[in-house]
C-alpha cells in the first residue's frame, strides 16, 4: 500500500491523496468511501453489478472479519488463499475493521484486558489479539485495522482511560505477532476524553503503522463534540499517513471528517437509507447549493425521497434524471414502489447501487472542491443550505 | 369462428422422435425450445435484475395477472404501456390468467360459469374474474403470450367435477377468444384440463385443436399426482396436439421432468422451483441437488458445480455460499442466479443437442449423472420407451428398470416419494406448486 498527499489546504485540515493498493486497477483518489459489506460482498448489489459502480472509487471494501465467524473457518480461506480469492474480488482493496457498525458492535462492557468484545448474530465474542492476528492472517487484506477497545461517550474517565491503555497494548501485539498480510492501521481511540485521545494518538505515532484508524466516533458523542477531539488527534498524526474512521456516515459527519483531515471513511448511512427505502436525491453541484429542482417532492427532504410513498406509484421518472447508475438509468419510480410493496429483494439491490453511486459522486465532487481550493465554501454552502431547507420543512409543517 | 392473427411463428429446426427443437419468433424476442421460462410472479424475478436475467439467458419470463392485479394493478401497467414497460424487461413475456393461485391459494373461491369469484386478499373485496375480463387484464399487460382461464381442479379430486371443468374450460375458451382485443400482438394459448383421465383429456384436446389457437398448454399437473400419470399424460396431448405449434408442460418442473417431457415432445415450462428452493439452500446440479445448509457444505472448496461456467460457480465456492445461504440476501440472490443459470444451460442444450442430433445421448448422459448406480426411475424408463429412446446404458443390469428404494424411504404419501429423490423433508405439495 501507497500513500501520498498531493494537495493539503492551509484553510482547513482537508487534503487530496492518492492511495495505492495491490490489488486495485487504478490508484485511488481521496477522501474516498469505503463500500460496506456483510461477508465480504456488498448486501445487495450482486458481484456482477459491482463494475457498474465508478470505478476505482467504488473498487475499496470495508469487511469485517467477525462476519466469517459464522460458518466459515479461517483454515479454509487460507487454503482458498484468501479473501481476495474467495470473494473473487481480485480487484477490490479490501480493510479488515472488526466493527461493521450494524452487526459487529463493539460491547464496552464484556471487554477485558485480554480482549475487545461484539455484540455479533454469533452471540458475544471476546477476541483476543492472537486470534484476530490469525484471522487476519488467513483473510490477508490490504489493509487492517488493530484491536481496540471502543468505548461509548457515557463511560467513566477511568474506564475511557483504561481503554486507551488496552488499544495500545493491543497494537503492539498485533505488530509482534505480525501476521505478514497487509498493512497496518494503528487504533487511535479516548472517546471524548481530550487529553486521552492526545495521549493515545502521541503513543500510536510512535508505533511504526502504515495508517491510523480512528476509532471511538459514532459511539454516542455529540456532533459538535467531534471536531475538537478529531483536531486533538490529527495534530499530532504524521501528515503522510492514510487516516481511516468510522462510525461518521451523514453528508455533514463527511464533510466535518474531510475538514479534520481524515482520507478514508467506511460508513453504514447508505445501508440505512437503503432498508428504509429511501434513495439519495441530494444536490451534487459544485458549490454546495442545495437549493436543487427536486425540493417539490412529496415526502422527501430534498436530500432523499423514500420510494415508499404512494406520490411515487404512477411516477414514471428516474430517482434522478441525470444520474448515470444502472437503477436510474434502468428503471423509474413508480417499479421501485412497486417491488418495495411487493417486499422483492429488487428493491433493496436497486436502492443500494444508486445510493452508493451517489455517495461516491459526493466524494468526487469534495476532492474537486478541495483541488481548487474551493472546500471550506462548498462545505459552508452546503450546511447552510441543507439547514435552511430543513428550517423551511419545519415551518411548513 | 374468429380468424386468429397469429403473432407466433414456430420453425422446427430438428428433432428426434417425438422430441422437437424449435426457433419460436414473438413479438418482442425470437426464442428457442425447449425452453424453461422463470417466474417472476410480482414483476421481478427474486432479486436478479435485467441484465443479470439477460446475460444467464433467460427468454421468456412469467407474470401473473392474479397478483399484478392487486399490486400494482392492471390500470397503471396499462398507464406504463404495459408489463414489459413497467419492469423494462426487452425479452419476452408470459402472463398466466391466475386461475391456479385463486384456487390454490384461497379458501374463498367459487366457480359458476360465469367466473371465479373470490375474495382479494388486499382489502378483502369479493371480487369476480370471468373469461372476459381476464383476457382483458392480459391484454392490458401486454404480455408475448396470454393464457386462457381455465376451471382448474386439483388432480386429487376425482369424480364428476374433472368433467364439469373440463367442457367448461372449453367453454371458456370460446368466450376468451371473442373477449381478445389483440391477437396481433398477444398469443392466446388454450390449456387442455381433463386431470389424469385420457378419455376427458382427449375431448379437450380435439376441441382446442379446433380452436387453431396459437399454442398450447396442458394443464391440471404439477399437483402432486404420481409420476408414473404424469407422464402419461403429456405423451397422450403431445401425440395429439399440432406438430407446428408450442405446447407448454404448465407447473414443471424439476430438471428430470423436463428432460422426460421434452422427450415426449413438450417445448416450454415453467416452474418456481429453481429460484423458490434458493431459501432452503438448494442449488441445483447435474447429480441433482446439492443442499449447501449442511454442515459437510462448510469445508468444500469446490465450486458448487464444477462444470458450471456461471458466475457464481466460476468465482465462489460452497463453503462460502454455505455460510451466506439461509441468513444473508446475497446467499439467495448468488443461488437464484446459479440455478436459474443451470435451468438455462439445460433448455440450451436440450435443443442444441436435438438440433445437432446427438439428442438421445444428452439423454444418456444426463441420466447416467444423475443416477449413477443406473438406478433409473422405473417410470423415465417407461417413459423412455414411448419416446423411443434407449436408455438400456444407463440401467443397471437388472430384469426391469426398479425403483431402487429402500423400505424405509418409501413412504405412504406419494410426496416422501418425492421427498426421498430430492432428499429433503420439507417439501409438501403446497409450497412446492402453490403459486406460479
Amino acid at each position: 500500500m501507497k500513500f501520498a498527499v498531493k494537495k493539503a489546504l492551509s484553510s482547513s485540515g482537508a487534503r487530496v491523496g492518492v492511495l495505492e493498493v495491490g490489488s486495485c486497477p487504478a490508484p485511488i483518489e481521496t477522501p474516498a468511501l469505503l463500500l460496506a459489506t456483510r461477508k465480504g460482498l456488498p448486501h445487495f448489489i450482486s458481484p456482477e453489478l459491482l463494475p457498474s459502480l465508478p470505478s476505482p472509487d467504488s473498487n475499496l471494501l470495508q469487511v469485517s472479519p467477525l462476519h466469517f465467524l459464522e460458518g466459515l473457518s479461517t483454515t479454509t480461506i487460507s487454503k482458498i488463499g484468501g479473501l481476495h480469492q474467495m470473494l473473487g474480488l481480485k480487484q477490490h482493496g479490501i480493510a479488515a475493521v472488526p466493527r461493521d457498525s450494524i452487526q459487529c458492535l463493539p460491547e464496552s462492557k464484556a471487554a477485558t484486558r485480554l480482549g475487545a468484545s461484539f455484540e455479533t448474530p454469533c452471540g458475544r465474542l471476546l477476541i483476543k489479539p492472537k486470534d484476530y492476528i490469525e484471522m487476519i492472517s488467513c483473510m490477508k487484506p490490504n489493509i487492517w485495522a488493530s484491536l481496540a477497545d471502543e468505548v461509548p461517550a457515557w463511560v467513566s474517565e477511568k474506564r475511557n482511560k483504561t481503554s486507551v491503555d488496552r488499544t495500545l497494548r493491543w497494537l503492539d501485539d498485533c505488530i509482534s505477532l505480525y501476521p505478514a498480510a497487509g498493512s497496518i492501521f494503528g487504533a487511535i481511540v479516548g472517546g471524548t476524553s481530550l487529553e486521552e485521545r492526545k495521549r493515545c494518538a502521541e503513543e500510536v505515532a510512535k508505533r511504526n503503522v502504515s495508517g491510523y484508524w480512528i476509532g471511538g466516533f459514532g459511539l454516542g458523542e455529540g456532533i459538535d463534540e467531534r471536531p475538537a477531539l478529531l483536531r486533538e488527534v490529527m495534530d499530532i498524526l504524521p501528515d503522510e499517513k492514510p487516516r481511516l474512521t468510522c462510525g461518521l456516515g451523514l453528508p455533514e459527519e463527511i464533510l466535518q471528517g474531510i475538514a479534520a483531515g481524515i482520507d478514508l471513511f467506511d460508513s453504514t448511512y447508505i445501508y440505512s437509507l437503503t432498508l428504509g427505502g429511501f434513495a439519495l436525491t441530494f444536490s451534487l453541484d459544485k458549490s454546495g447549493e442545495q437549493h436543487n429542482l427536486q425540493s417539490d417532492q412529496i415526502g422527501s427532504d430534498s436530500t432523499k425521497i423514500n420510494l415508499r410513498a404512494t406520490a411515487y406509484r404512477k411516477d414514471m421518472s428516474p430517482i434522478l434524471e441525470n444520474c448515470t447508475c444502472y437503477t436510474c438509468q434502468n428503471h423509474t419510480k413508480a417499479y421501485i414502489n412497486h417491488l418495495l410493496n411487493v417486499h422483492e429483494m429488487l428493491a433493496q439491490t436497486l436502492l443500494e447501487i444508486h445510493n452508493t453511486h451517489h455517495y461516491l459522486r459526493f466524494f468526487h465532487v469534495i476532492r474537486a472542491a478541495i483541488q481548487d481550493g474551493s472546500f471550506e465554501e462548498f462545505r459552508q454552502a452546503f450546511l447552510e443550505s441543507r439547514r435552511e431547507h430543513f428550517k423551511g420543512e419545519a415551518i411548513s409543517t | 369462428m374468429k380468424f386468429l392473427l397469429l403473432c407466433l411463428l414456430s420453425q422446427i429446426l430438428g428433432r428426434f422422435n417425438r422430441a422437437r427443437a424449435a426457433q419460436l419468433t414473438l413479438p418482442h424476442f425470437v426464442c428457442q425450445t425447449p425452453l424453461f421460462m422463470p417466474v417472476g410472479t410480482q414483476g421481478t424475478i427474486k432479486g436478479l435484475t435485467n441484465n443479470e436475467l439477460e446475460r444467464i439467458g433467460c427468454q421468456i419470463i412469467l407474470g401473473n395477472t392474479y397478483h399484478l392485479a392487486l399490486r400494482p394493478t392492471f390500470e397503471l401497467l396499462e398507464e406504463a404501456g404495459g408489463l414489459h414497460n413497467f419492469m423494462n424487461w426487452p425479452r419476452a413475456m408470459l402472463t398466466d390468467s391466475g386461475g391456479f393461485q385463486m384456487v390454490s391459494l384461497l379458501h374463498l373461491a367459487d366457480i359458476t360459469e360465469e367466473g371465479v369469484t373470490f375474495q382479494s386478499p388486499v382489502d378483502g373485496k369479493l371480487m369476480l374474474l370471468t373469461p372476459e375480463e381476464s383476457i382483458h387484464i392480459h391484454n392490458r399487460i401486454r404480455a408475448d403470450i396470454i393464457m386462457a382461464l381455465d376451471d382448474v381442479v386439483k388432480t386429487t379430486i376425482t369424480g364428476p367435477r374433472i368433467k364439469e371443468a373440463m367442457y367448461r374450460t372449453l367453454r371458456w375458451i370460446h368466450r376468451c377468444i371473442a373477449a381478445h382485443r389483440r391477437p396481433h400482438d398477444q398469443n392466446l394459448f388454450g390449456i387442455v384440463q381433463g386431470g389424469l383421465d385420457p378419455v376427458l383429456k382427449d375431448i379437450c384436446v380435439k376441441s382446442l385443436v379446433d380452436c387453431n389457437l396459437p399454442g398450447y398448454a396442458i394443464g391440471g399437473l404439477a399437483g402432486g399426482e404420481d409420476k408414473d400419470s404424469f407422464w402419461r399424460v403429456v405423451a397422450q396431448c403431445t401425440a395429439a396436439l399440432p406438430e407446428d405449434k408450442p405446447r407448454y408442460v404448465m407447473g414443471v418442473g424439476y430438471p428430470l421432468d423436463i428432460v422426460v417431457c421434452s422427450a415426449l415432445g413438450a417445448d416450454m415450462y415453467d416452474c418456481v422451483y429453481p429460484t423458490r428452493t434458493t431459501c432452503f439452500g438448494t442449488a441445483l446440479i447435474p447429480e441433482r441437488v446439492l443442499k449447501l445448509k449442511h454442515r459437510a457444505m462448510a469445508d468444500d472448496t469446490q465450486p458448487i458445480d464444477p462444470t458450471c461456467p456461471c458466475m457464481v460457480c466460476k468465482n465462489y465456492i460452497r463453503t462460502y455460499i454455505h455460510c451466506l445461504v439461509t441468513k444473508d440476501a446475497m446467499g439467495s440472490q448468488l443461488l437464484s442466479s446459479h440455478n436459474l443459470y443451470y435451468m438455462m444451460r439445460l433448455s440450451r442444450n436440450l435443443h442444441t443437442s436435438i438440433v445437432e442430433g446427438r439428442f438421445p445421448k444428452f439423454v444418456c448422459d444426463f441420466l447416467q449423472t444423475m443416477f449413477p448406480k443406473g438406478d433409473v426411475l422405473e417410470w423415465v424408463c417407461n417413459a423412455m420407451e414411448v419416446a423411443g429412446i434407449d436408455i438400456s446404458s444407463c440401467c443397471a443390469p437388472f430384469p426391469s428398470c426398479q425403483e431402487n428404494y429402500s423400505s424405509d424411504e418409501i413412504g405412504t404419501n406419494r410426496f416422501d416419494k418425492v421427498n426421498a429423490y430430492f432428499g429433503s423433508s420439507m417439501y409438501t405439495r403446497e409450497s412446492f406448486y402453490s403459486t406460479r
